[in-house]
């Protein structure tokens, strides 16, 4: 491995300060499952590492039912699918938390790192979407928040200025008789990078959809918030066809590449019908 | 640059000083200075689960640890899994079940299979083969695996 030098912080604001004396070439250390890979592959310059784990906020998964869930940025996949709250109120993270690589590495990752690392197959990533994440931000300036759609801004590319980390994310509480869920596309059963993944909410109003949010990822530069796909299911109770627009919508949205995963083709095709199966899993979950 | 640290852990029950550079992940520690040689590397990048360890009993790839990050923790490795002349139940379930060929992935199967069994004492085949999806066997085609960790289950249900 290149020369690479490590210090643990136990402070958002030591993390920021070590952040602002390491420059461009130090990174945030949270699980390490996508940074340890890039700094031994030297596919990054990175020549430092700030672990974060001595920080207690960005360790916290804190739920309350008036305020929502907040998930600490390094709180790694097993602790989140291992809570009882999360389990209740939140399946579409239990989706996505529980598929993100194999057990060993469940045991690091966190849903953070997975947005930090921005890549446009992120899995955690469209649920958090859906869910109306909204990511805290902690920086040389103080604290902003910003909305997890428009957290990344290319492949490995998002809105962290030099000097910011991110603290946790944040989900509102659920709505009355609403439900989410989150499913990736892969050749096989396990351990493999999204083809397309895709996650549904559903708000209803008796019947009628009365809100709904859709993303997809693998299909664009960034994970996308299709909310073409949602407005083509609000106003009405599901149907074939309110469903089939969706779909359409998510096909019509989706600008994917040709790659060892998938052609576009292939990516477009499986943008509808994951649209159509998160809807119908979502319907389901909100009718309880 | 990289800097020397000395790292104090628990390695299978021992208390250990380590003296570490800060770019060794705990997988090169553990193999080139703690000398604790079951632990092995295939990928080195977190697929295929060789490296495989319990930190603080939690399941990790060891390859994706910084060595830096287990200062006061517990680390087990398949060498912790006997105890004196006895082999652990998973270890003579995959010697009766013919559950290796070449062996390099073995020492990380154990240990992945140590963590379900101690979460989840009777795990389903589903269960079973969904835990240790991150660990890869070119030789066996995993169905004896599966079996000698279904084996161990039961072992170690009427014994304890």
């Amino acid at each position: 491995m290149q020369d690479l030098r490590y210090a643990k912080v136990s402070t958002v604001d030591d993390a920021v300060a070590a952040l602002q004396a390491g420059g461009s070439t130090a990174r945030v250390l949270a699980g390490g499952t996508d940074v340890i890979v890039q700094a031994r592959a030297r596919t990054r310059a990175i020549d430092m590492l700030i672990d974060i784990k001595g920080i207690d906020e960005v360790l916290q998964v804190a739920f309350d039912a008036d305020g929502g869930l907040t998930i600490g940025a390094a709180a790694p996949c097993y602790r989140i699918y291992g809570d009882a709250d999360v389990r209740e109120h939140y399946p579409a993270l239990i989706d996505c938390s529980t598929l993100i690589g194999g057990t060993g590495v469940q045991g690091r990752a966190s849903l953070g790192g997975n947005l930090c690392n921005s890549s446009p197959s992120g899995d955690s990533i469209p649920a958090m979407i859906v869910l109306e994440g909204r990511a805290e931000i902690a920086g040389p300036n103080g604290r902003r928040t910003v909305p997890v759609e428009d957290f990344c801004t290319g492949p490995g590319r998002n809105v962290l200025e030099p000097g910011e980390l991110l603290v946790s994310i944040h989900f509102p509480a659920p709505a009355p008789n609403s439900g989410a869920a989150f499913l990736r596309f892969i050749p096989r059963n396990e351990m493999d990078i999204a083809v397309v993944n895709a996650a549904t909410q559903l708000r209803f109003d008796g019947d009628t959809v009365s809100w709904a949010r859709v993303s997809l990822g693998a299909t664009a530069p960034t994970p996308l918030f299709v909310t073409a796909a949602g407005e083509a299911l609000v106003g009405a109770a599901l149907s074939d066809e309110t469903i089939a627009a969706a779909a359409a919508a998510s096909k019509a949205a989706a600008s994917p590449i040709d790659d060892m995963r998938g052609s576009i083709k292939q990516r477009k095709h499986l943008s509808a019908v994951y649209t159509q199966r998160t809807i119908a899993i979502a319907a389901e979950r909100a009718r309880g | 640059m990289s800097d020397k640290i000395i790292v104090s852990a628990t390695i299978n029950g021992d208390p250990t000083d380590i003296l570490v550079s800060s770019r060794d992940s705990l997988l090169e520690a553990l193999r080139e200075r703690a000398g604790v040689l079951g632990v092995k590397e295939g990928c080195n990048d977190g697929n295929c689960g060789a490296c495989s360890v319990l930190l603080d009993g939690r399941l990790v790839n060891s390859c994706l640890v910084m060595a830096a990050e287990v200062e006061g923790s517990d680390v087990t490795t398949v060498e912790g899994l006997a105890e004196a002349d006895h082999l652990h139940p998973l270890q003579q379930a995959f010697l009766e079940d013919a559950a290796l060929q070449c062996g390099i992935c073995t020492p990380g199967f154990l240990v992945a299979a140590k963590a379900l069994l101690d979460e989840n004492p009777s795990p389903s085949e589903h269960e079973i083969r969904y835990w240790l999806a991150g660990n890869l066997c070119r030789c066996t085609g995993y169905d004896k695996i599966v079996r000698a960790v279904q084996h161990a289950a039961e072992t170690l249900q009427t014994t304890s």
